[in-house]
């Protein structure tokens, strides 16, 4: 079966005052139907512009497409027209957002938010709507909701309206769901019974998942597959095992060491990746991570390191000393 | 009480209590009731410790800092710095005070002035509290201080604007160190950065704390980056605290059932080691503070609960050497 979505030496670019941005410059990879792949990546990355380019939800001006093929379910969505795109989003492929109370319409009921939906992509009557919308915000497990029902978003918590967007994102089965810091703006223990309760529907549904974090927890904890990203491109991608425990690039080696864990005592210091993060607008020819690479050569400054196949099959970096890191790594540790 | 003046916390804090008021009408405005953001919390601070204030959101982490900043008048309580009572201060002792403690906050945008130059955003308390009245030796010492804070003195001709989140943390840092105090409130002071310069900026705090001597308060609500920076940790859940022990001991043993949901709701960076984990998130949500649960604020979501502990509110008992608890069913 081919993947649920390809996605083909996508750029995505900015034309703002301070110059051209490539926020996203060239990135390829692909979600299996049902399987969860998580992008990764710090303020900047492009991660975000990444999954609303697949949306096609990039403003223009300024922003744009410029090249690459989205191919989900064996159709190319940068050919399609804004009405057949309108008629994917939604239904086709689910988002969640990071901050739901912005992402819910303030004046609409939250039985209306979720009829919506239904009524526009499946054409369903506002009885059948409304009691499907029933259904679904018991499938997210809100209490008491024949009640919540005729409520507003802002009579709800942040938990809460996050169960109400995955309702919203999963009322016309989708067969994808993109989730961008989808509990980034809520409290520890509110996330780890949203981001569960996102693992067992799209599960038990069968949903494929992108989910859009800088968590390094989250996505050791829900990801089978983890494509990392720097500076508009994915400088690494494997399943998340290999990543995390043979990790072949130098930012992702450097992210990875330099976070706290809960489940070690205290180290002497921690060790932080070097420097600031680029300047989009500044990128030379090179590669984007040299200035903060403790392995750079003079090569890196010459070409940008492709995307290349390293160890275990699926496990890709982009660095020209892939080769000789697990090696470096073992005698720098 | 009669311990030696050397022994002596740098600060007590003791039955703190902060009620916000809650009115109603607009003519005829009555109260109507009470947030009880901060609801009988004691703690202490040694010379030279960093304590790890942390909870969720609402859990009055962040009113306890302004308490005891002295940015809000307490309910009740005491705040004793340096043995003197924070709250009964006449204004030169205040002063005198806000010389002493300082506070660094969480979002390096919004608490930098955007229409000061970065070099006058940090010589602005010294010239406040007239420290140096030389304008050239105030020039130097903000060089100072920029480079103590890893940045280039350079960047004091620069605006905020011009700088990257992290680069604007490490001048709130500078204006934090440049009276030389003895107490730093880090409010969420590494929350906003990203992975790869948060670690840069806990580095920062660390070898400042050991240069200057330096006492903080770290209020967060990463687990991870306050076991690796904390001393002791306090747990703080509805305005009160649940919990309060030495980093490591606290994390490998929590006893509170708070602390144990808390604990297992932070996913761990190693899927390895996420695969093999047990993970409990508490059911429900935090209860509003303006009317709390009875007895322990925690009942109607423990799996512990007995009857008892919707009538009695238990107190903070040392289980362990120096490890407190404030639950009557363990023991």
């Amino acid at each position: 079966m081919p993947p649920l979505l390809e996605v083909r030496a996508l750029h995505t670019e900015f034309r703002t005052g301070a110059g051209l941005v490539r926020a996203v410059d060239g990135i390829s990879y692909t979600v299996e139907h049902g399987e969860t792949v998580a992008i990764v990546g710090e303020s900047g990355s492009g991660k975000s512009v990444s999954a609303l380019s697949i949306l096609r939800l990039i403003p223009n001006p300024p922003g744009l497409i410029t090249g690459g093929e989205i191919l989900f379910d064996g159709r190319d969505l940068r050919g399609l027209s804004e009405a057949e795109m309108r008629e994917i989003r939604g239904r086709d492929i689910g988002m969640v957002f990071q901050e739901p109370m912005t992402s819910l319409n303030p004046v609409l009921t939250i039985a209306r938010q979720i009829t919506e939906t239904l009524e526009q992509h499946q054409g369903a009557d506002r009885q059948t709507a409304e009691r499907r919308a029933l259904e679904l915000l018991e499938m997210v497990g809100i209490a008491d909701p024949k009640r919540r029902l005729k409520q507003y978003p802002h009579q709800l918590s942040g938990g809460m309206r996050q169960r109400v967007m995955i309702a919203v994102a999963l009322a016309c089965n989708p067969k994808l769901i993109i989730a961008d810091e989808p509990t980034t703006a809520l409290d520890v223990t509110i996330q780890a019974q949203i981001l569960e309760l996102m693992k067992s529907l799209t599960h038990k549904l069968g949903v494929a998942q992108i989910i859009i974090t800088h968590n390094l927890g989250v996505v050791a904890r829900y990801a089978s597959r983890v494509n990392v990203m720097y500076a508009g491109r994915i400088v690494e991608a494997g399943s998340a095992d290999a990543i995390y425990h043979n990790p072949r690039h130098p930012y992702t080696m450097a992210l990875l060491k330099s976070v706290p864990r809960l489940d070690q005592p205290r180290r002497a210091r921690l060790d932080p990746v070097d420097g600031q993060p680029p300047d989009l607008t500044r990128l030379d020819g090179g590669c984007s991570f040299r200035p903060r690479c403790r392995f750079a050569v003079e090569q890196c400054a010459a070409a940008r390191p492709p995307l290349q196949p390293v160890g275990e099959a699926g496990h890709l970096s982009a660095c020209f000393r892939s080769a000789e890191l697990s090696d470096i790594r073992d005698v720098a540790a | 009480m009669n311990a030696p003046i050397a022994e002596r916390p740098l600060l007590e804090v003791r039955g703190l209590a902060m009620h916000f008021p809650i009115s109603e009408g607009i003519v005829l405005t009555r109260k109507i009731g009470d947030v009880k953001a901060v609801d009988g919390v004691d703690f202490d601070i040694k010379r030279g410790e960093t304590l790890g204030l942390v909870g969720e959101s609402g859990c009055g982490k962040t009113t306890t800092g302004r308490c005891i900043l002295r940015l809000e008048k307490p309910t009740a309580g005491e705040i004793l710095f340096d043995g003197q009572d924070v709250n009964r201060m006449e204004r030169r002792e205040l002063v005198a005070l806000r010389r002493r403690m300082q506070v660094i906050f969480q979002d390096p945008y919004s608490s930098l002035n955007p229409r000061m130059k970065v070099g006058d955003i940090i010589s602005e308390p010294i010239k406040v509290h007239g420290v140096e009245p030389d304008a050239r030796r105030r020039r130097d010492k903000v060089r100072d201080l920029l480079s103590v804070c890893g940045l280039d003195p350079k960047f004091a001709d620069r605006y905020p604007h011009e700088m990257s989140g992290g680069q604007r943390q490490r001048v709130g840092i500078a204006r934090a160190l440049a009276l030389d105090p003895e107490f730093i409130v880090c409010d969420e002071a590494v929350s906003a950065l990203d992975v790869s310069i948060q670690a840069q900026v806990v580095n920062l705090l660390e070898d400042l704390r050991e240069r200057f001597g330096l006492t903080y308060l770290f209020i967060a609500h990463d687990l991870s980056v306050v076991r690796h920076l904390c001393q002791r940790v306090a747990v703080m859940y509805l305005g009160r605290i649940v919990e309060m022990a030495a980093s490591d001991e606290l994390f490998d043993n929590p006893l509170h059932p708070y602390t144990q949901a808390l604990l297992s709701a932070v996913p761990i960076p190693d899927p390895r080691v996420e695969a093999g984990r047990e993970f409990r998130p508490p059911r429900g949500e935090v209860p509003s503070p303006i009317n709390p649960p009875s007895g322990c604020v925690f009942h109607p979501r423990c799996p512990m609960a007995v009857d008892g502990c919707r009538q009695a509110r238990p107190v903070l008992r040392e289980l362990r050497p120096r490890h407190w608890v404030a639950c009557s069913e363990v023991n």
